[in-house]
């Protein structure tokens, strides 16, 4: 069966995991890995996986505009913006796991359909990647959500600096992901590090004061989430049920990562991964069918 | 005479012992009198400091504004302090309206691990003219040497001090001689030591600090504060002018300042309870104790057993989502056996 050719742009931990990822697909197979350095960790395993590399960044699309249908863009939020208008010009589409928020928000296990047909498709926060499909079945579920609070604590060594100076804007994105797919009034992101060892998976727990729970229908709603979550997270796993309790409803999952690149405790890292390709695969599936 | 500042964490450490219910009034009438006693520094705010207020670790009856622009009015003299955490507030969301209310002194914290999530609070801060120190909280689950990393860390963004919080009331003097000694010796900024009670410690901690060289101490009135308490700021002011060091603080008002506390604001007064000692014992954050205890109540488990598992997974301030895991685990357990 043929495949459909995607570019990874950025070759730190994230492009090289999603290295692996797209290499064990049944519909992507991956044209060009690009970074900036030849000698970087990542391009020496991509180029011992057998895989095109080059080190000239956006300009290699450039130069060679039909070697991909999709990028998945793992730089950061300001070379995406860049990247962003270059890639649209192209008529290539860009998956965006910077948190630069140009395209519309995506959660695989609620918007992929409407995801698939977008140019530029944003895959806003690891943590709202596991905490965002909690909040919808809130929403979804219980009458005038107040208030969701979302809490993901990650093993120290799986933020890097990156993800470090960058606190703020995972909050405020998370944030705003959280109210845009449950319609709740109020929302809070809070995010804390372990430094453990051995490392901690991650773990999230969702919060939210409605006016009347109805726990039935969010313990119905949730484990039939969990179920479409696995299907691109294998080990996205409840471990606090949907639990009322002093006026809150409080549920907890925890994610551990599939160790393609990243250690397993990196689930924060994995999950935004996991859920890109779920995205690329079903776009993939609409061109492949669209080509007979 | 040798000198020791003292920061008064009164009204910030002391809302986790009341789940974070400090009323105007309350706020008012404290920091009128701390202002009289002549505190350097009056910290305000929900236990966990700005933008903190949460499901997760307690909702604040006022927000931060009303705290803010409450103490403000009162302070005449002392800075008006605040801490914060990046992880739960950000610049945009809270730290920007607190300068608009006239806050001097930012504390950023962090887990003693994780200096760098603090670079950008400390720096806007001292962009903005205002004092920033950089505070590691937890401090004694890393060693002397790690601590110095993270305290070089904050040095370097901009931070004017930094202050090593024993967060669960866990040092022995021995401990703290041994960090805040090869701190003061390898810092070029003021070190500060920050105590609480579990294991009795509070003052002789923060005596032995401040023989080692630490230039800042805080304390809360009465020891108001999380777990078993702060080391009680009164205490403090009259045994280090016993020592030899000048406070700048007036003991007779100050005194009042604590009585204060004890008629007006504290629900009972602060003691080594045996939760919190457990709590000291097992390393975990003495802010954990009324939400242990409420855990405990709900599940029907013993306090200390959550404690002491809580401190085996080796959790820190801010992940009390997993004292409901841990109770309900706990449960299970029971249940499990019974059958």
């Amino acid at each position: 069966m043929s495949k459909i050719k995607v570019a990874i742009l950025g070759s730190g931990n994230i492009g090289t995991d999603l290295l692996y990822k797209v290499l064990r697909s049944e519909y992507l197979e991956c044209s060009l890995f690009i970074g900036r350095n030849l000698s970087s960790k990542g391009m020496s395993r991509a180029v011992s996986l057998g895989v095109p590399v080059s080190d000239q960044g956006i300009q290699a699309i450039q130069n060679r505009p039909d070697c991909c249908d999709i990028v998945f863009d793992c730089t950061s939020a300001m070379s995406h913006k860049i990247h962003a208008a270059i890639l649209n010009d192209l008529n290539i589409t860009a998956i965006d796991l910077t948190p630069a928020k140009l395209g519309p928000f995506c959660i695989p296990a609620i918007n992929l359909d409407a995801c698939k047909s977008d140019k530029n498709i944003n895959m806003i926060t690891c943590g709202g990647q596991a905490s965002i499909p909690l909040a919808h079945v809130i929403g979804q579920t219980q009458k005038e959500v107040d208030y969701i609070e979302v809490v993901s604590t990650i093993a120290s060594k799986s933020a890097g600096p990156a993800t470090r100076l960058n606190l703020d804007e995972y909050i405020e994105t998370t944030e705003k992901g959280v109210k845009m797919f449950s319609g709740c009034k109020r929302s809070k992101a809070i995010l804390n590090l372990n430094p453990a060892e051995p490392c901690i998976d991650m773990q999230t727990t969702v919060y939210a004061q409605v006016r009347k729970p109805d726990m039935e229908a969010l313990k119905k709603g949730v484990d039939e989430m969990v179920a479409k979550i696995q299907k691109y997270v294998p080990s996205y796993l409840l471990v606090v049920p949907p639990t009322y309790e002093n006026n809150r409803i409080i549920m907890t999952v925890r994610v551990k990562g599939l160790g393609d690149f990243l250690p397993s405790y990196a689930g924060n890292l994995d999950i935004i991964n996991c859920a890109a390709i779920a995205v690329a695969e079903e776009y993939a599936k609409s061109l492949l069918e669209k080509r007979g | 005479m040798k000198k020791v500042i003292i920061s008064d964490a009164t009204l910030r450490d002391g809302s986790h012992a009341i789940s974070h219910q400090l009323t105007k009034a309350q706020i008012t009438k404290y920091a009128q009198a701390a202002d009289k006693a002549g505190l350097p520094i009056v910290e305000v705010g929900h236990g966990n400091g700005l933008g903190a207020s949460s499901l997760q670790v307690g909702l604040s009856l006022l927000d931060d504004r009303e705290m803010l622009e409450t103490a403000r009015a009162s302070l005449t003299r002392s800075k008006l302090g605040i801490h914060i955490i990046p992880g739960f507030a950000t610049i945009n969301n809270d730290l920007k309206f607190a300068f608009d209310y006239g806050v001097d002194v930012v504390r950023v914290a962090s887990h003693c691990t994780e200096a760098d999530i603090t670079e950008r609070h400390i720096s806007y801060t001292r962009e903005q003219g205002r004092e920033a120190y950089g505070v590691l909280m937890m401090s004694h689950m890393a060693s002397r040497e790690v601590l110095l990393d993270e305290g070089l860390k904050m040095q370097s963004y901009g931070a004017e001090a930094l202050i090593i919080m024993d967060s669960a009331g866990a040092y022995l003097p021995t401990d703290v001689q041994d960090r805040i000694s090869h701190l003061v010796a390898n810092l070029n900024i003021p070190v500060g030591f920050h105590a609480h009670n579990n294991l009795g410690m509070g003052i002789a901690n923060s005596i032995t600090a401040v023989e080692a060289g630490a230039q800042i101490i805080d304390g809360a009135s009465r020891g108001f504060g999380a777990g078993a308490g702060n080391a009680q700021l009164e205490v403090l002011v009259a045994v280090f002018e016993k020592l030899g060091f000048s406070t700048g603080i007036d003991l007779y008002k100050m005194l009042d300042a604590a009585d204060i506390v004890e008629k007006e604001i504290m629900q009972s007064t602060p003691c080594v309870t045996s939760v919190s000692l457990v709590s000291g014992l097992s390393g975990v954050f003495s802010g954990f104790a009324k939400h242990v205890s409420l855990a405990a109540k709900e599940y029907g488990v013993d306090p200390r057993d959550i404690f002491f598992e809580l401190g085996r997974r080796k959790v820190v301030g801010g992940q009390e989502d997993k004292i409901v895991e841990v109770a309900l685990e706990l449960r299970e357990k029971t249940e499990a056996r019974t059958k």
